[in-house]
């Protein structure tokens, strides 16, 4: 696509209104320097000013300014006094549906995130198997992935039905006796975990994309080794991926510990119910900010939250020099 | 290049090295179609599911093709709420989401593409860092800041912060401008265009690709997103699509059929931008896939 976008405006050549051509000027050469040193910022700055104004005012600031909020008892309308450390130990003592939420979170980043990953690595390794119609497969198992909101999660609540819904119907086809899904607080959390198995088109157009750049003398070369398919995708699809896997890890993970619409409109009562199997920690965050208006509650929690994602992509990159390959050995 | 060496291959382990690899594709193709029907079947039952009686939804097992086709679902559950209303003002919201994030995302790429200024790669820096912090640390403080600015009740705190870029078409672009020669822009330059003219009148016109996967991505979020409208619309008659299904779920309760009725209605515009436009989507996959890789 680049190629084709590029090539248009230079075999049409590009024609320059007359307007343009200045008559040439005479500035002495280190004025000018000076000046042009000058203009350059100046653009410079000028077509970042969109973004910068953006970052300042609803992202930079908001985040000093939620810093701030999270050691006060903020709640929108009346008081805003410093309480120190009072939302923390409240977090962390005495709310217990705080560690509900997240036994919650981390049940379903644990358990959700490894099925997703293997089940996006299995569909593009079947993918670039260029068998007939892969392209159609793959336009296929991507579309899920545009559908989301709640029209979706309409969909799966029908879905999840325990005696009308097609998955119980499908497993009884194969005498299975399903559970009652999002009735029950054991299978509510499985349930998401399925919803999210539906929809792993992102990562796995990242592993297609991966797979097909990688050379194919390397497996030429396993081949005439003596390696079996089983074996190549092994020594030589897997390493070559790695650096793939683990982006891919990281940027899930962090997406599955703010997991909240799908909680928020699945549960019975938007609180997470049945039994608060549903309340996860952003569902909560959003509870205690927008219905009860403990802002500087949720703020902290918002901050306690960014510290964990920030540290589990730490621990990621440190862990990932033991099992991610980069070719040619440079360290990015 | 693919074919002649399989072509080779085969040439060189004779024909039941050949046989094999049919064997192996034939089975390959049965596990992707059988995958296949985890799509195919959930939309085939959303659809099957609109059509139905209310007597039949309840029937159990389930029917997989409805006894009798009830087309007027579609039009009766449209018109059970004001959907006409919510679809003007998803679609409003998703114009200015649209427009907001093509031009202000592609005008603050260049700048970090091609301009060359001190600082520029310290704020790049800080656009991939923006991408890690969770949504919900700033939603609070960005809540409050139109609280107090008295856009809570409005759609401003949905169209207009589209218009200040978003880190990761701002990414996206870049990467594309990355691929356009140098050489290109500075003759332009020597000939005395500004950048502003030269990002007008030479960039824009050969983005267009790129510019329509930022168009197809952030219509697809906007048309989306829960989130957004949940907080800052109030007034049910400035309820987007998404919050007016979600209010006409606890309407209709277990009226499955009408419900998948407004939930086919509301995928549909989705749906068919995709089929339509499917290489931008994907081809946005891969222009932010290549660098994060």
């Amino acid at each position: 696509m680049p190629e084709e976008a590029i090539s248009f405006p230079l075999s049409s050549g590009i024609s320059i209104p007359d307007t343009f051509y200045r008559s040439g000027s005479d500035d002495v050469a280190t004025q000018q320097r000076s000046r042009s040193r000058w203009k350059k910022t100046l653009t410079g700055y000028s077509f970042i000013a969109p973004w910068l104004i953006g970052f300042i005012v609803f992202t930079g600031g908001p985040l000093l300014f939620s810093l701030y909020v999270s050691f006060t008892n903020y709640d929108v309308t009346s008081r805003m006094d410093w309480v120190g450390l009072d939302n923390f130990k409240r977090m962390f003592n005495s709310d217990p549906l705080f560690w509900k939420s997240v036994y919650n979170t981390l049940w379903y980043v644990f358990i959700g995130v490894p099925f997703s990953t293997v089940g996006a690595i299995l569909l593009s390794t079947l993918l670039s198997q260029k068998v007939w119609g892969a392209g159609f497969f793959r336009m296929l198992f991507y579309m899920p992935t545009v559908l989301s909101g709640v029209a979706v999660y309409t969909l799966w609540m029908q879905m999840l039905g325990p005696s009308t819904g097609l998955v119980n119907t499908i497993l009884r086809f194969f005498g299975i006796d399903g559970p009652a899904w999002l009735s029950d607080p054991a299978w509510t959390k499985p349930a998401l975990v399925l919803m999210r198995l539906w929809s792993l088109g992102t990562s796995m157009m990242l592993y297609l994309s991966a797979m097909h750049s990688v050379p194919e003398q390397l497996y030429e070369a396993a081949e005439i080794d003596g390696a079996g398919r089983v074996r190549r995708f092994f020594i030589i699809t897997l390493p070559m991926i790695s650096p793939i896997i683990f982006f891919d890890i990281i940027v899930s993970m962090i997406g599955a510990f703010q997991v909240f619409q799908e909680a928020y409109v699945m549960s019975k009562d938007n609180q997470g119910g049945p039994a608060s199997s549903l309340l996860f920690y952003n569902l909560h965050l959003f509870n205690q900010a927008f219905t009860n208006f403990n802002m500087g509650y949720a703020a902290a929690m918002a901050w306690f939250l960014f510290l964990i994602v920030m540290a589990i992509t730490l621990v990621n990159m440190a862990v990932s020099k033991y099992w991610v390959h980069y070719e040619g050995g440079d360290k990015r | 290049m693919r074919h002649s060496l399989a072509w080779n291959r085969c040439s060189k382990h004779g024909l039941g090295r050949k046989r094999s690899e049919q064997i192996i594709k034939g089975i390959v193709f049965l596990c992707l179609a059988a995958f296949s029907l985890t799509v195919l079947l959930p939309m085939w039952f959303m659809l099957a599911t609109a059509l139905k009686t209310p007597q039949e939804v309840f029937m159990s097992p389930p029917t997989w093709i409805p006894t009798r086709f009830v087309w007027h679902n579609f039009a009766d559950a449209w018109n059970a709420a004001p959907f006409n209303r919510y679809l003007l003002n998803s679609a409003f919201v998703a114009l200015f989401a649209v427009g907001g994030a093509v031009v202000s995302n592609s005008f603050v790429a260049y700048g970090f593409a091609k301009l060359d200024f001190p600082g520029r790669k310290f704020w790049f820096t800080i656009i991939l860092g923006t991408m890690m912090i969770p949504g919900f640390v700033t939603m609070i403080p960005q809540y409050i800041l139109f609280n107090k600015l008295g856009w809570v009740g409005t759609f401003l705190p949905l169209i207009v912060p589209p218009f200040f870029g978003s880190a990761f078409f701002i990414f996206m672009l870049r990467q594309f401008y990355m691929t356009i020669p140098n050489e290109l822009i500075e003759s332009a330059h020597i000939d005395g265009a500004n950048h502003y003219y030269i990002w007008w009148k030479l960039i824009i016109p050969m983005s267009g690709p790129a510019l329509a996967t930022v168009a197809v991505l952030s219509f697809n979020w906007s048309w989306n997103d829960f989130l957004g409208p949940l907080l800052y619309l109030t007034d049910n008659n400035s309820f987007t699509l998404q919050l007016g299904l979600k209010l006409f779920i606890g309407q209709v309760h277990t009226q499955w059929n009408y419900l998948m009725a407004v939930s086919c209605l509301v995928l549909l515009p989705i749906i068919v931008i995709f089929l339509a436009f499917q290489s931008y989507f994907l081809e946005g996959m891969n222009l932010s896939g290549a660098v994060k890789g």
